[in-house]
């Protein structure tokens, strides 16, 4: 049983800048939580305020059933991965792994044990011997991903710990995080500024933005069904296109209405948009919903553009393209061949649209 | 054009100037002012004293050769022998409280508080002022008449007697520790707090979380870490107060009864004082083993910290 409950927790920070914002969220037992966001939206606060490193200004956290807003990090029964490792300079391997369980007196033979079989399991048997320095940034990173496994903690707390690797050694330590989570099944909180992490990893993902929790769901969920613009435009990769647009009724039917675009928005969406007539919105689209136009797609979801930047990435070509005022980026099928300055006519996929209310930006 | 006529100067033999692309001569050249400074204030008084301790010098009299005899003499000297017991207790006590209380004042400092750049500007005044001014300051808190700490003491009723700060041998000896500390625990304090802050605090953190209580992670994180710097920092104190001369001149000038002369202070009464120029140079000359062996430590120390 270890679950974290986060119940109306506010930060402020010297009376004035407040970091967090009433959050609330349930993290389930075994469960692996992301939180993911811009710098400074509140992600990693909220991550040191459940480590015990920052003071809570309002609200309650509980890890289990206990309520620990009081409560020191060591009493917490909690592990915490650094962004810069924190490994201690002056010890080896061994004894920067050992260091929780000699604080905690346990018996040599058990201390022993432990750092042997979480070596064993990060694959750095070798190393104990060695100081921090003499190793390369992955192996650290396994050092401190196994000073937090020996101690068997409820609650495993990671502060952006890949951050620091070159994008290759990223790929591979977030692969063995995710099979690490599943061999383990601790409850893990994950904190990142990249959203393809957030994806990967997170059975659940807290989108952050200016200390306000925007959305939590499950990985497709934020990327099917965004509860807003900044979430829609946050989660994914190249980022879902916005047109700023004009809603009008005709015809039976809602259209959104820009320079060079008409699209007609379909039955479930425009119901959902009854009476906004003549109202202004986001239209949202993402570049993989975008294909070029043929002789089955009708024409109110079609739009023409102009070819401004050609992308080619070998499992698909990537286009910037031009469409009255605004920009469009289409994912395409990578044998098409075209240049700059080409007028194509692209199509939306109406089943993959998303509206936006102009004001608050809330998904209609 | 001009690129040409530039190399066509170079071509002409200019045959001191030509020499300087050798780096060899260029090397010697560079290092010739060092070398001559060098030479000039360290090497040569150096040799110049040992020769005079193995003469017979004295003010006006041109001695002659008389081998380890000035050496004997001062060895059976009683007064010596005080000024290098007093030497080694002066070193010995103002280290562990400079170091102490500097460490104490580093770990205060390195908190986060309102008016912090100004604090710690405000901790380095002892250290700043001239060792002769602040010297006389506290010989005049020490005087037996005028003593602000007597006159402090007695109105809040702790002493009924003045205190004989500086006519007493042991209460000169603490007085002059005393004054030794004062001015010493800034620079550790400064030294010491620069060491703190090149310890990530994320460590601290790791260590909270890991379990260590405060004084278990100042034991087993901060310490080790800040040991370089301490090591370095302690050992430029023991030679710098080792070889002190200022303050026990102004405070006592070796006194009472020669009881609170250090080498140094005992080298210039015997040499300079008395006119015994070369039993003094052999008094200044018997710190140099000592202070020899202080360096040694300290340079293989500094050479193991940088390669491992």
């Amino acid at each position: 049983m270890a679950l974290v409950s986060i119940r109306s927790v506010n930060k402020v920070y010297d009376g004035n800048v407040h970091a967090v914002k009433d959050v609330s969220l349930e993290v389930r037992d075994k469960e692996f939580m992301v939180f993911v966001g811009p710098s400074g939206c509140g992600k990693t606060t909220t991550l040191r305020m459940v480590a015990g490193l920052e003071s809570i200004t309002s609200g309650d956290i509980l890890i289990g059933d206990t309520v620990v807003n009081n409560l020191p990090p060591m009493d917490r029964d909690i592990a915490m991965v650094f962004q810069n490792y924190a490994l201690y300079p002056h010890m080896s391997v061994f004894h920067n792994m050992a260091f929780g369980l000699k604080m905690r007196k346990f018996e040599k033979p058990e201390i022993d044990k432990r750092v042997r079989d979480a070596a064993a399991i990060l694959g750095i048997e070798t190393l104990l011997d060695r100081k921090p320095r003499q190793l390369s940034g992955g192996q650290r990173q396994r050092v401190a991903l196994g000073r937090a496994i020996v101690r068997h903690p409820q609650v495993f707390l990671f502060d952006e710990p890949l951050s620091n690797l070159d994008a290759k050694l990223r790929v591979q330590m977030r692969v063995e995080l995710k099979k690490l989570h599943e061999r383990l099944g601790t409850t893990a909180i994950y904190v990142t500024h990249d959203q393809v992490e957030a994806m990967t990893l997170g059975d659940r993902v807290v989108v952050m933005k200016d200390g306000i929790v925007q959305q939590v769901g499950e990985p497709l969920e934020l990327y099917n069904s965004p509860a807003n613009k900044f979430v829609a435009g946050f989660i994914g990769s190249p980022a879902m296109n916005f047109a700023d647009v004009t809603l009008a009724e005709s015809d039976g039917k809602l259209w959104a209405e820009a320079q060079g675009l008409r699209i007609s928005i379909p039955g479930e969406m425009a119901r959902r948009a009854n009476g906004r007539n003549g109202a202004h919105a986001t239209l949202g689209i993402r570049p993989e919903d975008i294909h070029l136009a043929g002789p089955a797609d009708p024409a109110d979801l079609c739009f023409d553009a102009e070819v401004e930047v050609i992308e080619q990435l070998g499992s698909e070509i990537v286009l910037d393209t031009r469409v009255g005022k605004s920009a469009f980026v289409a994912s395409v099928d990578p044998n098409l061949r075209m240049k700059v300055h080409d007028r194509l006519k692209l199509a939306m996929n109406p089943a993959r649209l998303h509206l936006f209310d102009a004001g608050s930006e809330a998904a209609i | 054009m001009a690129v040409t006529a530039v190399s066509g100067s170079v071509a002409r033999p200019i045959p001191r100037l030509r020499r300087m692309e050798d780096e060899r001569w260029l090397a010697f050249a560079l290092l010739v002012p060092t070398a001559v400074l060098l030479g000039l204030f360290i090497a040569y008084p150096f040799v110049e004293g040992v020769l005079l301790s193995l003469n017979s010098t004295r003010v006006g009299i041109k001695g002659e050769f008389v081998g380890l005899k000035n050496f004997d003499k001062v060895w059976n000297d009683s007064i010596f022998r005080t000024s290098v017991w007093n030497t080694f207790w002066y070193t010995g006590v103002t280290t562990v409280f400079k170091l102490a209380l500097g460490l104490w004042l580093a770990i205060l400092l390195n908190r986060h508080f309102r008016g912090k750049a100004l604090v710690r500007a405000f901790i380095l005044l002892p250290f700043i002022i001239p060792t002769v001014l602040s010297t006389f300051a506290w010989k005049w808190m020490f005087d037996p008449t005028f003593s602000v700490i007597n006159w402090t003491l007695f109105q809040l009723g702790f002493i009924t007697q003045r205190i004989n700060w500086l006519g007493d041998p042991d209460l000169a000896m603490t007085s002059i520790i005393i004054v030794n500390v004062w001015r010493g625990v800034p620079f550790f304090a400064i030294s010491l707090l620069a060491g703190l802050q090149t310890i990530s605090p994320e460590l601290q953190e790791a260590a909270a979380i890991d379990g260590a209580r405060p004084w278990q992670r100042f034991w087993h994180v901060t310490w080790p870490l800040l040991l370089p710097v301490t090591m370095v920092v302690v050992l430029f104190s023991v030679i710098q107060t080792f070889a002190d001369f200022q303050l026990v001149y102004v405070m006592t000038g070796g006194g009472p009864a020669n009881a609170t002369h250090l080498f140094a202070t005992y080298a210039y009464q015997l040499g300079i004082g008395t006119g015994l120029l070369s039993e003094g140079a052999a008094v200044s000359l018997a710190m140099f083993p000592f202070l020899f062996l202080i360096v040694v430590v300290q340079l293989l120390y500094i050479r193991r910290v940088e390669t491992r």
